[in-house]
């Protein structure tokens, strides 16, 4: 009899350590998950930058242009180049596509020889509308949000392309 | 299964056994709550490794990033504001725990033979533990941090002869703070003193178990094992304190105040709480006595709280026996108090409107106007349709705030260049600041809308804004008097012959604010 008393004692003082334990593991724990894992506040804000002329573009004709754009980066805002293709497909539409390779990142040029986006790294290459041709990418060039205004061409945020 | 692999990792590695020998060690039948305090101030410890840890996974340590990078903890981090507040409430937290750990000690007269060096081992986790306190001080950046720490600085650069040299170790050439000091700081903080404190406080628990713990006078009780009885006590100690410790750090905001500016000499610098004592210690000893309040008593005490087990030689254990130490200790502890008590009733309030410029009150003004208040909060917790300004900080640039103004507030009579102004106030918001919207009186808003709407900050100047042709207003209540100020709007040149400002005709109303407002300009 007093042997069962002493191993249930036994069991509640196990069964608390562990529960007192378990809730100050999970009061740090998920408050760390969050704050590691969910990603900083979202700032709905579209900049758009006046990136090129129009009247300086030739029809089907990507041309690279770099520009100056202001960036949040974590706690900075930091001011950088960005550069993107940018191909005219009529009077007044124009497209700019990201010139960053959508398998693994490498930067892709204009190859006017067989008019094609050819990627450096993995010969992936890309149609003057984006599309894949050849290599191993999986989907068309990521696009920049576009607005004209006159002969202004503004760029927005990269908006990723859909799978192919 | 998992006695198989229990068995496995016994057989390769003898933790089992170790673990085992580790919770089945034999302590004294006495033991219980008394004694719980040190494995509390050692799980004060881990939560400061973890919260410290997770805070440098987010955070730039170089000056002025560091105050940007918590900044950014804080308003834009899930869980990033408890992640602060735990480590900062728990650097508070240890030091209490590791005073009452050592008060306890010393109450029960656990220091003596055998326990001499286990006892002066837990003296050096105490200045640790101070040291942390110390440099983490720093590391937020803001001005709180930065005159606290030229304070602490400018102590021990007049320590005699070693003065300099203990200010070069802290990185600081002629007593000024900067990047270099601040680096030295974090490195003590987050590479030097933890692995120190880890392997101290494994030694002196080390020497707990190779003594045992302390027992009673006259062990009456039969020896008992640490788990899990005493380790339930333990337990439940940790999980009050951890309670507390979160409770604190929900519900007690640490603000992170305006960035580190050696330019702000209206700031008034004030240490922790834990070593404001030694602040107000120094206000006694004055000119070539300086030394006495900032080395000679610190150092004495020091030596005294190490030298303690060869004072008290005697084998008496029991308290009444022992009314000459106990005594001594009741006087430090009084000393303790009334000195952080003088010290804290001396630091004069300074509300954060008070440093604001004439425009930044004016823009109070605005948001109150303009109704803002409708959408957004401005107090930690007070959820509204917009989000709440104590919560966040305003990322957005000047246009788009003067255009959300207008469409959200364009009806509420506020002139653009009043929606400017405001969008220039909302941007330098910080966790102090955001306090003076609900709390400048409104007879001093509308005495600063009334001074910028006549333009009083083209010649005069307010807390550091507005010209210079003019003499700047603060203090101007202290060194004219009422009838004084009013008679000179109306005719400045009766007051002040050749003064070049014109005469101002306010109704009774309008004088009155103005007044209000001239009135709580502080030097």
């Amino acid at each position: 009899m007093a042997e069962e008393l002493v191993e249930k004692r036994r069991g509640f003082l196990v069964g608390s350590i562990t529960a007192m334990m378990g809730a100050i593991s999970a009061a740090l724990g998920i408050p760390a998950l969050g704050y590691l894992m969910v990603p900083a506040r979202e700032r709905k804000q579209q900049n758009w930058i006046e990136a090129a002329d129009l009247t300086k573009l030739m029809v089907n004709q990507p041309e690279q242009i770099i520009f100056q754009r202001v960036r949040r980066d974590g706690w900075k805002v930091v001011s950088e180049k960005a550069a993107a293709w940018v191909v005219k497909t009529g009077e007044q539409q124009v497209v700019a596509f990201s010139p960053v390779c959508t398998h693994l990142g490498c930067a892709v040029s204009w190859n006017a020889g067989d008019k094609s986006f050819a990627c450096p790294c993995h010969t992936s290459s890309f149609s003057p509308d984006g599309k894949v041709i050849a290599g191993p990418a999986p989907r068309p060039l990521d696009r920049f949000d576009i607005r004209v205004e006159g002969n202004k061409i503004m760029l927005g945020e990269v908006k990723k392309s859909a799978e192919a | 299964m998992i006695n198989s692999v229990l068995d496995w990792v016994e057989d390769r590695t003898g933790a089992v056994s170790g673990v085992k020998h580790f919770l089945y060690e034999d302590i004294p039948g006495s033991s219980g709550w008394h004694q719980v305090l040190g494995s509390v101030a050692m799980f004060c410890f881990m939560v400061q490794a973890v919260t410290g840890i997770l805070l440098a996974l987010n955070y730039a340590p170089t000056p002025p990033d560091a105050h940007a990078s918590l900044r950014f903890i804080l308003t834009e981090l899930t869980s990033g504001r408890l992640i602060r507040g735990l480590h900062h409430w728990g650097a508070s937290m240890m030091i209490v725990v590791v005073g009452m750990h050592l008060l306890q000690v010393f109450l029960w007269g656990s220091y003596k033979k055998p326990r001499e060096a286990t006892w002066m081992l837990g003296v050096v986790l105490l200045l640790l533990t101070l040291g942390f306190g110390l440099t983490g001080y720093l590391l937020p950046w803001d001005n709180r941090a930065y005159w606290g720490t030229v304070v602490t600085t400018q102590i021990t650069a007049k320590a005699p002869i070693a003065g300099p040299y203990i200010l070069r170790l802290m990185g600081s050439e002629d007593g000024n703070i900067g990047v270099q000091t601040f680096a030295r700081f974090y490195g003590a903080h987050v590479l030097l003193l933890p692995p120190l404190m880890a392997l101290l406080v494994g030694l002196h628990v080390f020497l707990v178990r190779k003594h045992g713990v302390a027992p009673a006078p006259v062990e009456t009780l039969p020896a008992k094992k640490f788990f899990p009885g005493q380790v339930f006590k333990d337990t439940v100690a940790i999980f009050v304190m951890f309670s507390i410790l979160f409770a604190l750090a929900t519900l007690v905001r640490v603000p992170l105040g305006k960035i580190a500016d050696p330019t702000d000499t209206s700031y008034i610098p004030r240490p922790e709480w834990y070593f404001l004592f030694l602040f107000q210690l120094l206000k006694f000893f004055e000119g070539p006595l300086e030394i006495v309040g900032s080395m000679v008593l610190p150092g004495v005490a020091v030596g005294l709280l190490f030298a303690t087990p060869f004072i008290d030689r005697g084998a008496a254990v029991k308290l009444r026996q022992r009314t000459f130490a106990i005594g001594i200790v009741a006087l430090a502890a009084i000393g303790w108090c009334g000195l952080t008590y003088a010290a804290m009733s001396s630091t004069p309030h300074k509300d954060p409107w008070q440093s604001f410029t004439a425009e930044e009150v004016a823009a109070v003004g605005s948001f109150r106007q303009g109704q803002c208040w409708q959408c957004h909060g401005v107090t930690p917790g007070d959820s509204k349709a917009g989000p709440n300004l104590a919560d966040i900080a305003v990322h957005e640039e000047r246009d788009a705030l003067v255009a959300h103004f207008q469409k959200n507030a364009g009806n509420r009579g506020l002139k653009e260049s009043q929606m400017r102004q405001l969008a220039t106030f909302l941007k330098k918001l910080d966790d102090e600041s955001v306090v003076a919207i609900s709390s400048t009186p409104v007879n001093v808003v509308s005495g600063a809308q009334l001074y910028m709407s006549k333009n009083c900050g083209v010649c005069h100047a307010i807390n550091g804004g507005g010209g210079k042709s003019g003499p700047p207003l603060n203090g101007v209540a202290k060194r004219r008097d009422r009838v004084w100020i009013e008679g000179h709007f109306v005719d400045p040149q009766k007051f002040s012959p050749g003064s070049m400002m014109p005469p101002y005709k306010f109704d009774p109303t309008e004088m009155a604010n103005m007044l209000a407002y001239m009135e709580t300009l502080k030097d």
